[in-house]
């Protein structure tokens, strides 16, 4: 369905039956950031182009993830769907409007979770969302009945009176949450929202997104770059390397990509053996980060290394080792991806 | 679905497959670059202008509670310094006026142009316009809910200020009721400055530095009889705003004010403020969308 830039001139791209259904459409879409001259104390940045050539495709309902490391583009991708910011060249289509030509139309059509809090961070959590109901256009009885409800749905009532500046990390962060769940939108734009969250507040989170996905058949783009958070909560996936799109689907089709493989992690006591042969042979296919070795390996060579190790002279500089399926992250690495930076947690 | 991004997948591990992408990958009557034909949703109601100018106001007032209040008193500490400072040089007349009033006006141009100009720097440095840019608020509403938040919070401190310099100068208080003319208008004029300034910088820094300068130069243009200065120093103090709401204030105090010079005056800082808040506004729609 959605294409990465590798097959942009192909011609794949939506299927024009399932074009109805499609929420937000984006198509070849360019930014570029200008070079950066270097002034003291700050190193001149050359021209970063942080989105190349990026296509997808959001469906109703759909819970979609962009999912990269750190400066991968994704949040640069969110700028330009929520109009905070123009293409150099593209088009993105929101709900049937074209965003890059109508930018002021993305805030009538979408509710937007950015990654900061200053607007907020010295109002009381009830103000903040109460505030941002009324800016959402609720007259002031509505949005009084949208806060109380919001605030009760996510366990906020306690501390609604307490301004966000004194919450710990994850409670500001839910109270953010709350202020974009204000004055129902069709389309929730979440970038990173569990930042910080506490399982319980996570909870709360995608309990709150799945209510409105069931009710009023939401539709969520969610940028994330912790890969156990994409694979339980996304509907589909794009995976962003380096400004593209180089790969997008469910989580378990990605996952089936690269299913032949398993993900053997050795941890050693002090320092490998390297003295055993069968250490030093796998040396060469480990990923080493200080005394943890992260291997990739077909399911019967995994089998063959564990057996050769734990049964073998290696196994007293032995201190741990899992033996796992892949997760996205091993996708992300057998797709080509070439930044470390994404948090499994 | 599930094999629809196999293609995808190909590429990437192997770019020259890609020329070739299997059958059902490339479904016919597919359209690239084109947005697909639907009916465009219904948009929701963007809010209005007069209550969501009213939402901020309260929501910036709020903010009063949790981090001015110590800059506030610092503002009316301030000033109230100065004019027992100048007690010992200025001996009543029309330099114990300009004195109260310089003071008192400075209190408005601390709080509504040195404070707002860093609000707002600070807010568009550290992504916080976006809360405002993504919801369907007018700008202008933003720029003068919270204009209008920071004058009003200058008001207890202008009083505070021109209550005790008339008592330490010995100047009659039965014009203060003037201050309900002055603090709105030559707080929209400061607050509109405060503002642009802290929009139009285009780092954080420089917004903080452009409201201490402006600030600066209320107090130095402002509080010194102009009587002292230099032509030079006259003319530049005629350029500042703030000026004038100190020469209507100045002007009450005397025992038969020229009310028309003193609408004058005021009638300036409306214009100002008028103009400062209008290129405050593009400044937000600016800053905004980059």
């Amino acid at each position: 369905m959605s294409t990465g830039t590798a097959q942009a001139q192909d011609g794949t791209a939506a299927a024009a039956g399932a074009a109805s259904d499609v929420v937000c459409a984006v198509r070849d879409l360019v930014k570029t950031y200008p070079a950066v001259r270097g002034r003291r104390g700050a190193p001149a940045l050359p021209e970063t182009r942080a989105n190349d050539g990026v296509t997808l495709d959001v469906r109703r309902g759909e819970i979609f993830g962009l999912l990269g490391p750190n400066g991968a583009g994704k949040s640069t991708l969110v700028r330009q769907l929520t109009g905070l910011m123009r293409p150099d060249s593209g088009t993105v289509t929101l709900l049937g409007h074209d965003l890059v030509r109508h930018p002021g139309r993305a805030s009538r059509l979408l509710a937007y979770l950015g990654q900061e809090s200053t607007a907020l961070d010295e109002l009381t959590v009830s103000l903040a969302a109460e505030t941002t109901g009324r800016l959402r256009g609720l007259d002031l009885r509505a949005a009084r009945a949208a806060r109380d409800a919001v605030l009760e749905e996510l366990g906020l009532t306690a501390i609604a009176e307490r301004p966000l500046k004194k919450l710990s990390g994850g409670q500001r962060r839910l109270a953010c949450f709350a202020t974009a769940l204000m004055g129902e939108r069709p389309v929730l734009v979440l970038d990173e929202p569990t930042t910080g969250m506490d399982p319980v507040a996570r909870r709360a989170v995608w309990a709150a997104v799945d209510r409105r996905r069931a009710h009023h058949g939401a539709t969520v783009l969610l940028v994330t770059h912790n890969v156990i958070e994409a694979e339980t909560v996304l509907d589909r996936v794009a995976v962003i390397d380096q400004g593209k799109v180089i790969a997008c689907d469910t989580p378990a089709a990605l996952k089936a990509q690269v299913s032949g493989e398993v993900r053997l992690e050795l941890v050693w006591r002090e320092s490998a053996p390297l003295e055993v042969a069968e250490v030093d042979r796998l040396r060469a296919r480990a990923v080493e980060s200080g005394r943890r070795w992260v291997l990739r390996l077909a399911p019967d060579e995994a089998r063959a290394a564990v057996a050769s190790i734990t049964g073998g002279p290696a196994f007293a500089a032995l201190d741990d080792f899992t033996l796992a399926t892949p997760s996205l992250e091993d996708v992300y690495l057998a797709l080509g991806g070439r930044t470390k930076g994404l948090v499994k947690s | 679905m599930s094999d629809r991004s196999t293609g995808a997948v190909r590429a990437a591990l192997a770019p020259d497959a890609a020329a070739t992408p299997e059958p059902e990958v490339a479904p016919a009557g597919a359209t690239v670059g084109r947005a697909p034909a639907a009916q465009p949703a219904p948009l929701a109601p963007g809010a209005r202008f007069f209550p969501s100018l009213a939402a901020v106001y309260r929501a910036q007032l709020s903010r009063a509670r949790v981090a001015r209040i110590p800059l506030l008193f610092v503002a009316t500490f301030q000033s109230v310094g100065i004019m027992i400072l100048m007690r010992g040089v200025v001996d009543g007349g029309s330099e114990a006026r300009a004195v109260v009033a310089g003071s008192s006006v400075l209190v408005v141009a601390f709080v509504a142009l040195n404070l707002l100009a860093q609000y707002f720097g600070q807010l568009r440095a550290g992504g916080g316009l976006d809360h405002y840019a993504t919801l369907p608020v007018p700008p202008a509403s933003v720029v003068l809910g919270a204009a209008a938040a920071y004058a009003s919070f200058t008001l207890p401190g202008t009083l505070v200020t021109a209550v005790f310099g008339c008592l330490l100068f010995g100047l009659p208080m039965g014009g203060l009721w003037i201050l309900a003319a002055v603090v709105p208008l030559a707080g929209a004029a400061l607050a509109g400055l405060g503002a642009a300034l802290g929009l139009l910088a285009p780092r954080q820094e420089l917004a903080t530095l452009a409201g201490q300068l402006g600030m600066s130069a209320a107090l130095l243009l402002g509080v010194l009889p102009p009587e002292r200065m230099p032509a030079l120093i006259v003319w530049a103090r005629d350029l500042l705003p703030s000026t004038y709401g100190v020469e209507a204030f100045a002007r009450t105090f005397e025992p038969e004010p020229d009310w028309a010079a003193v609408a004058f005056d005021l009638g300036v800082c409306a214009a100002v403020g008028v103009v400062s808040l209008a290129v405050a506004t593009r400044a937000y729609r600016r800053a905004s969308v980059r």
